[in-house]
């Protein structure tokens, strides 16, 4: 039996401080009991000889000094793993939310997983046919990247990783696949519409999901994504399947941790989040990726909102900075109704290089989106310029671009939520677009190409 | 072996008691499973120890080693072509022992003690040898010779010198000076901490070329020499890096992956054996050596990372050698310093960073030189330092930023504003700066071509230029502007898009040797100063920017490399030829 120990001395914001213990670990699972509560948990922060910092995951409303017991359980916080998880709905510590049973455990795994050895990597390339121009054309997505939407409150990102979640295929290929979805502090209404989203495509028997919704303890969300990876990670390298994660929203996940640090007494960072921030969070993101000899991977979409809708926010930035890339949606363009609003300029897929071209995407895919980018940033140039100076003062190539700019967020990035277009078929539409410009304007473009495809009417 | 007794572990510090007798910046083993941790404070019989390993189910009550031994680093055959963790562990050995995720806890030696390396012999018994003398050297790769040095501080005679295979445990040669006798054997060990000495620093003069126009034209580094490259994600900092760790004539690249992404050094790990040195054709691994650390390894051993690689960089330097060291990304180093130091309670300084971030930053850079090698052959040695910086929000006030720019004498700003217009390299050309190009002006007019900094120099103002009519423009048009001007923003347009720009990816364009640069800057000033005179003699503007040339011009980057570039050196007489044509045609 594990000693119980009254000497709870401190309580203060989602921690607690018991004194007098023996044998305490670093990291280590506690359970922390109340008369009348429910049995909760919590794990070990900080330990000296005479006391211990213990984080409570439930938090700590109705815990008193005088009679909450603690006990050190050693070890830390796991997960129960198996084949029955998937089509499973669980709570943010991971206990049944669907009235189902508790997962017979063959394996128990740490939720803080181990980093993945970097000789072991491979790198991902294999092209993920998202049916979304904005994200195939111009920031592919590829299996095993992690690629983060910067969103905004009241932007569709939800409807966007839904649509990525029903209509993501990889070319020529039929393999197993499964959705990891965890809430993190979003409400009812937004958890729901993914759910039956789900399972309106016959998506939720291939699913697990983890929630946390608004009115569940913060500091739980510490657990949620871990406990969410830890089940990817399980599914992609045992059982070999390709895991699509969906985590959304970190930005209440990063609250909550600087609720942690602030009842800690830390110097807080920039806008009092910690300065481990960015360590924290890599600890979760790097856990997508491919592994050498594993057939399986796990691609990751975190979603986050930008407070302000800006984008060097340390939780924006500090992605940013670890994700390898992202899709940056735009208030600008929702306002104009444009579904999807994806801002195509500051997104960016640091692993398309790789995964487009020929036999992947097709031979011209490089060249066409770096043009188009081109094409469209003058555009947009030269509608700024008319803002201040009047459509009069532009040249007639401005006049080009800035039209461009028009029918490129018309044609190429609207489209329809329930609408999957081919790769060829996006970089098509691209092509129409590009015709619109003199042909030796078209620097970023290889000859052979425009000889090729400059021409040619569909 | 002494022991301690923690009485403290909160994440990466663990504190004990019981330490007497222990030295900063000692090695120590921690806890049952001896994760390895550095001293970096002492007070009383208390050591503050930083854990280079997940301390996860350490705690109070267990056990610390005192090795006595600074933390250190193996240097011998062995080091090229290797990954190593922050703290020289092959991650190689740890991927065979333990799979495909890290462990704890585990020890293996960094450098192979199984394999036999052939050892030649440039020495003989009797005779006289000072420290940094070469005793002989193993073909570590075809294109490395490794030399095995006398360690520094031991001068005397040769007693015992060895020859053939042999592992690098074995004494290879035996030294007596006055009463003792030293034992040399194939590997040294030196503390990550502690400089590597030399005879003499010099100044930096011979550009390290690294086939990126903008870098090698505009804003050059010195073989040598120092650089940064901040700014915020997605701008192009590790593409920069990966680029010169890839084509810059260095014959030694040690990449320090620090606190980044484990798929960026996993992509390094699968090209580098395909790709092929330019100048000797062999496969660039084999005078690559990693240190990855990445974001998600334990945040300790990143501090460590640096210095590691610092102290491989300088051993081969002191072979003679010209080192680049590349750093992705010293700010994560600092963000380790950052959590330590927090963690410890020490009082801090700007943004939450410790007092003592600037001498750090300038200690490291520092290290970094063209120098004379120990030895009495007065070798020449040269380490060059690339350091990537990642300050919040791209904001360069930032205290990282602003520390290393205080030291460094290459500035690489990358723009946002560029990235997203995907103009890559995305390095300002009105805000950079390199305080090489003066010292570096003699080499480029007298090995490339003797007008070299003259036209650099054109293009240079030009870029200027264009920045102050552009904002001219913006306030009254472009029509307003006088055709000359207007020469100015199309030519100026076409350094930036026809020279400054390049692809990283496309095969052609990657690289560009520092003579292909000149003859395609040429080209474009001479078509520019073509186009004024032609203006003066009455020609329209238009019919000069209609020239199909131009379009020629453009798609000089995509011409392969070859001798002199024949096809580079036509475009410049065909400039000629249809400006006369158009003189003509007007009569
Ligand atoms: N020279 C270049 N050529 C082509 N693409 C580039 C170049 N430099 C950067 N990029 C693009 O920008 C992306 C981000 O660059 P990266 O070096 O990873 O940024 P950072 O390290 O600053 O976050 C790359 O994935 C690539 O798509
Ligand atoms: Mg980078």
């Amino acid at each position: 039996m594990h000693k119980e120990y009254l000497t709870v001395t401190n309580i203060v914001g989602p921690l607690v401080i018991v004194e007098k213990i023996v044998d305490v670990k670093y990291g280590e699972l506690v359970e922390i009991s109340s008369p009348g509560g429910q049995l909760r948990r919590g794990t070990v922060l900080d330990v000296s000889t005479e006391r211990a910092v213990v984080q409570v995951f439930e938090g700590t409303t109705g815990l008193d000094i005088d009679k909450s017991s603690i006990r050190f359980l050693g070890g830390s916080q796991t997960l129960a793993v198996s084949k029955e998880i998937v089509g499973r709905i669980f709570d943010g510590s991971g206990n049944p939310k669907d009235g189902g049973p508790k997962i017979i455990a063959k394996k128990r795994r740490d939720i803080n997983g181990r980093p993945i050895n970097p000789q072991a990597r491979d790198y991902p390339s294999e092209f993920i046919q998202t049916g979304i121009s904005s994200i195939d054309g111009m920031n592919s997505l590829v299996r095993g990247q992690k690629l983060p939407i910067f969103s905004g409150s009241g932007l569709p990102h939800a409807r966007i990783a839904a649509q990525i979640a029903r209509q993501s295929k990889v070319l020529g290929k039929k393999e197993k696949f499964a959705v990891v979805f965890g809430a993190m502090g979003i409400t009812f209404e937004e958890a729901y519409f993914f759910i039956e989203d789900f399972r309106d495509t016959g998506a939720l028997e291939r699913s697990v999901i983890f929630l946390n919704l608004a009115n569940e303890p913060p500091i739980e969300r510490i657990a949620t994504p871990r406990l969410a990876l830890t089940c990817a990670e399980f599914l992609a390298f045992d059982l070999d399947m390709h895991v699509l994660v969906v985590l959304v929203d970190y930005t209440f996940y990063a609250e909550a941790l600087r609720e942690i640090s602030a009842a800690r007494k830390e110097i807080p960072g920039r806008r009092g989040y910690p300065g481990y921030l960015y360590t924290d969070l890599a600890s979760m993101y790097e856990r997508a990726g491919r592994i050498k000899e594993k057939p399986g991977s796990i691609t990751y979409i975190p979603i986050l909102t930008m407070p302000e809708d800006d984008k060097t926010h340390p939780i924006a930035d500090l992605t940013g900075y670890i994700t390898e890339g992202q899709i940056m949606l735009s208030r600008e363009l929702h306002r104009k109704g444009i579904y999807p609003p994806i801002d195509v300029l500051p997104s960016l897929s640091r692993l398309k290089d790789k995964g487009i071209g020929e036999g992947k995407t097709r031979e011209d895919h490089a060249d066409v989106l770096n043009q188009l980018f081109a094409c469209y940033a003058s555009g947009k140039e030269a509608r700024e310029l008319a803002l201040i100076l009047g459509e009069a003062a532009l040249s007639d190539m401005d006049k080009i671009y800035m039209e461009f700019a028009e029918k490129y967020e018309d044609e190429f990035v609207c489209q329809g939520e329930h609408e999957s277009r081919s790769i060829s078929d996006t970089l098509d539409i691209g092509w129409d677009l590009l015709r619109m410009v003199p042909k030796g304007e078209l620097k970023r473009i290889r000859p052979e190409f425009l000889d090729k495809y400059y021409f040619i009417e569909k | 072996m002494k022991k301690g007794k923690i009485i403290r572990t909160a994440g990466p510090l663990v504190v004990a008691s019981d330490c007497l007798g222990a030295k900063m910046y000692d090695m120590v083993k921690i806890g049952d499973i001896g994760l390895i941790g550095e001293i970096i404070e002492l007070k009383e019989d208390r050591a503050f120890i930083q854990v280079y390993e997940d301390t996860t189910g350490i705690g109070p009550g267990e056990p610390v080693e005192l090795t006595g031994k600074p933390l250190s680093v193996e240097l011998g055959p062995g080091l090229i072509s290797s990954v190593f963790d922050g703290i020289q562990r092959p991650l190689d050995v740890i991927k065979e022992k333990e799979g495909n995720f890290i462990t704890r806890g585990i020890e293996v030696p960094p450098l192979n003690r199984e394999k036999k390396w052939d050892f030649k012999p440039f020495v003989k018994k009797g005779q006289k040898v000072e420290e940094g003398d070469f005793l002989g050297e193993i073909e570590e790769t075809p294109l490395i010779k490794h030399k095995i040095m006398v360690p520094s501080g031991k001068n005397g005679t040769v007693i015992k010198i060895k020859k053939g295979k042999m592992l690098i445990e074995e004494v290879a040669a035996v030294i007596k000076s006055e009463e003792k006798e030293h034992e040399v054997r194939l590997f040294q060990v030196w503390s990550i901490r502690k400089n590597r000495l030399v005879k003499k620093r010099e100044m930096p003069e011979i550009p390290l070329v690294t086939g990126q126009r903008v870098l090698d034209t505009l804003f050059p580094l010195a073989k040598g020499g120092t650089a940064c490259v901040p700014g915020p994600f997605g701008s192009g900092k590790t593409v920069v890096q990966h680029q010169l760790a890839k084509w810059s004539d260095a014959q030694i690249i040690v990449f320090v992956a620090c606190g980044e992404r484990g798929n960026e050094v996993a992509d390094l790990l699968l090209s580098f054996p395909e790709l092929k040195d330019p100048s000797t054709g062999r496969p660039l691994m084999e005078r690559t050596i990693m240190i990855a650390n990445t974001s998600n390894m334990p945040v300790a051993a990143r501090e460590a990372s640096i210095y590691t690689g610092m102290t491989i960089a300088e051993y081969f330097r002191d072979m003679g050698y010209s080192v680049a060291l590349m750093a992705d990304s010293t700010s994560r180093w600092a963000e380790a310093l950052r959590e330590i130091s927090g963690r410890m309670e020490e009082m801090p300084g700007e943004e939450g960073y410790p007092a003592y971030l600037a001498s750090r930053i300038a200690e490291f850079y520092e290290r970094a030189g063209k120098v004379i090698c120990l030895g009495s052959d007065k070798r020449e040695g040269a380490l060059s330092v690339i350091g990537a910086v990642s300050p919040p929000g791209g904001d360069l006030s930032d205290p990282v930023v602003q520390s290393t720019l205080k030291v460094v004498k290459v500035f690489w700003a990358l723009d946002d504003k560029l990235a997203n217009m995907r103009h890559f390299p995305a390095i300002n050309w009105l805000n950079s700066y390199s305080l090489y190009a003066e010292s570096i002006k003699d080499y480029w007019d007298k090995e490339i071509a003797e007008d070299f900094s003259e036209i650099r120099q054109e293009a240079m103002k030009l870029l200027e230029k264009e920045s102050e009519l552009q904002e001219i423009a913006r306030l009254v048009g472009v029509e307003s502007l006088s055709d000359q001007d207007r020469l100015v923003l199309e030519s100026s347009k076409s350094i930036r898009e026809d020279f400054l720009h390049q692809n990283a990816f496309h095969p052609q364009d990657t690289y560009t040797s520092l003579r292909k640069q000149y003859l395609m800057m040429r080209t474009i000033i001479h078509f520019h100063n073509s186009g004024l005179k032609a203006l003066k003699e009455g020609i329209n503007l238009e019919d000069i920017l209609k020239l199909e040339i131009r379009e020629k011009i453009s798609k000089m980057k995509f011409l392969e490399e070859k001798g002199d570039d024949p096809d580079v050196l036509e475009l410049f007489i065909e400039i000629n030829n249809v400006f006369k044509e158009l003189l003509e045609k007007k009569g």
